[in-house]
């Protein structure tokens, strides 16, 4: 206990890597230590999202023919073309982690600035095309819904289905510019140089979080925009 | 010293099994599968993410501590799945049970 309370001798700061926390044995276990943290948070955000999926399978299951309907009217192309950019942009992560790995400033630098605009390409394409197509449609809950006569008795719970993509999108797209903030500090700590093979635990940790909203996207796509008996479509538009 | 380093081709081909994939579900969705489509697809959203937890993630190189609270928090959503399934699924979905209507009317005549 005496020596917890003893003043630091001089000259410690030489004796350790930048970026090393005293509480830890080395290295290795401060790494361990921030992964293993980082995950403890992402599987809260695991229930968070579980949450929304849990109701979806309910109420799908309880109004299929609504949500099927519903899906139809979504844009694949759209859907496959963001999951392409969103895989694209873990690749990017990665690699940005990889450069910091191997002591490599200016790759770091720029494999996160790819990740950023792979990450706002798929914001824009989310809002400026895919959400302003779906208003012109009449397809947004609260602003000018149409239930269309052909959809029958299916019909009053089409927007159901509607409130779920815009929920579960719209929390994916609240993630993905909470990401894209991260990656700008990021950005700019491996700017100055802040990252060493030996430390590089905020991308480490802001990479699991990237990928964690990649792995989010991977069941959208398929839950939202595939499995409403899309094959119904072929040749009909 | 600190994490493992994984070598940029495994990188690239983690990269390129999950664009197949992305092209396969797609692909798949236009195919009349009955019951089969949601299966299929639910199975490469699967496939996919154990593919970037594994790899992109380093999970494949993580200690078991690491592992466990993963496969614990998948457990636990399994838990709120299965259970609020079983509930909302094998209800009848009837408006009130037909006792308890009847003591409502005997408590709260009107």
């Amino acid at each position: 206990m005496a020596d917890a309370a003893a003043p630091h001798p001089s000259g410690h700061a030489a004796a350790h890597p930048p970026g090393f926390a005293h509480q830890f044995e080395d290295m290795g276990q401060q790494h361990e230590a921030g992964s293993l943290g980082m995950w403890v948070f992402l599987v809260t955000e695991i229930m968070f999202f579980g949450g929304l999926f849990a109701t979806y399978t309910i109420y799908r299951a309880l109004y299929l023919p609504s949500f099927e309907i519903g899906s139809r009217l979504l844009n694949v192309k759209f859907g496959a073309v963001n999951t392409v950019i969103l895989i694209g942009s873990s690749l990017t992560m990665a690699l940005a982690i990889h450069a910091a790995q191997t002591g490599k400033r200016q790759a770091t630098v720029v494999y996160l600035i790819l990740t950023m605009i792979l990450g706002a390409a798929f914001l824009f394409l989310k809002f400026n095309f895919e959400w302003t197509a779906d208003y012109h449609e009449h397809v947004v809950p609260g602003f000018g819904f149409f239930v269309r006569p052909e959809w029958g008795a299916a019909g009053p719970h089409v927007p159901m289905f509607f409130c779920f993509y815009f929920f579960m999108t719209g929390l994916h797209a609240l993630h993905m510019i909470i990401g894209f903030s991260i990656l700008g500090v990021l950005t700019w700590m491996a700017h100055r140089g802040r990252f060493t093979p030996e430390y590089y635990a905020p991308l480490e940790i802001s990479g699991l979080y990237w990928h964690f909203v990649d792995i989010v996207w991977i069941f959208l796509f398929p839950l939202l925009y595939l499995i409403g008996g899309r094959y119904a479509l072929r040749g009909g538009g | 010293m600190s994490g493992h380093i994984v070598p940029v081709k495994t990188y690239v081909g983690i990269f390129a099994s999950l664009i197949a994939l992305t092209l396969l579900t797609t692909g798949v969705a236009f195919v009349d599968l009955g019951r089969l489509n949601t299966v299929v697809a639910l199975a490469i959203a699967v496939t996919k993410m154990l593919l970037v937890i594994l790899f992109f993630m380093h999970v494949k190189y993580s200690p078991g501590l690491t592992r466990l609270v993963i496969i614990a928090g998948f457990f636990w959503l399994a838990i709120l799945v299965a259970i609020s399934l079983a509930d909302e699924l094998t209800r009848g979905w009837s408006p009130t049970p037909q006792p308890w209507s009847i003591l409502i009317s005997l408590l709260a005549p009107e």
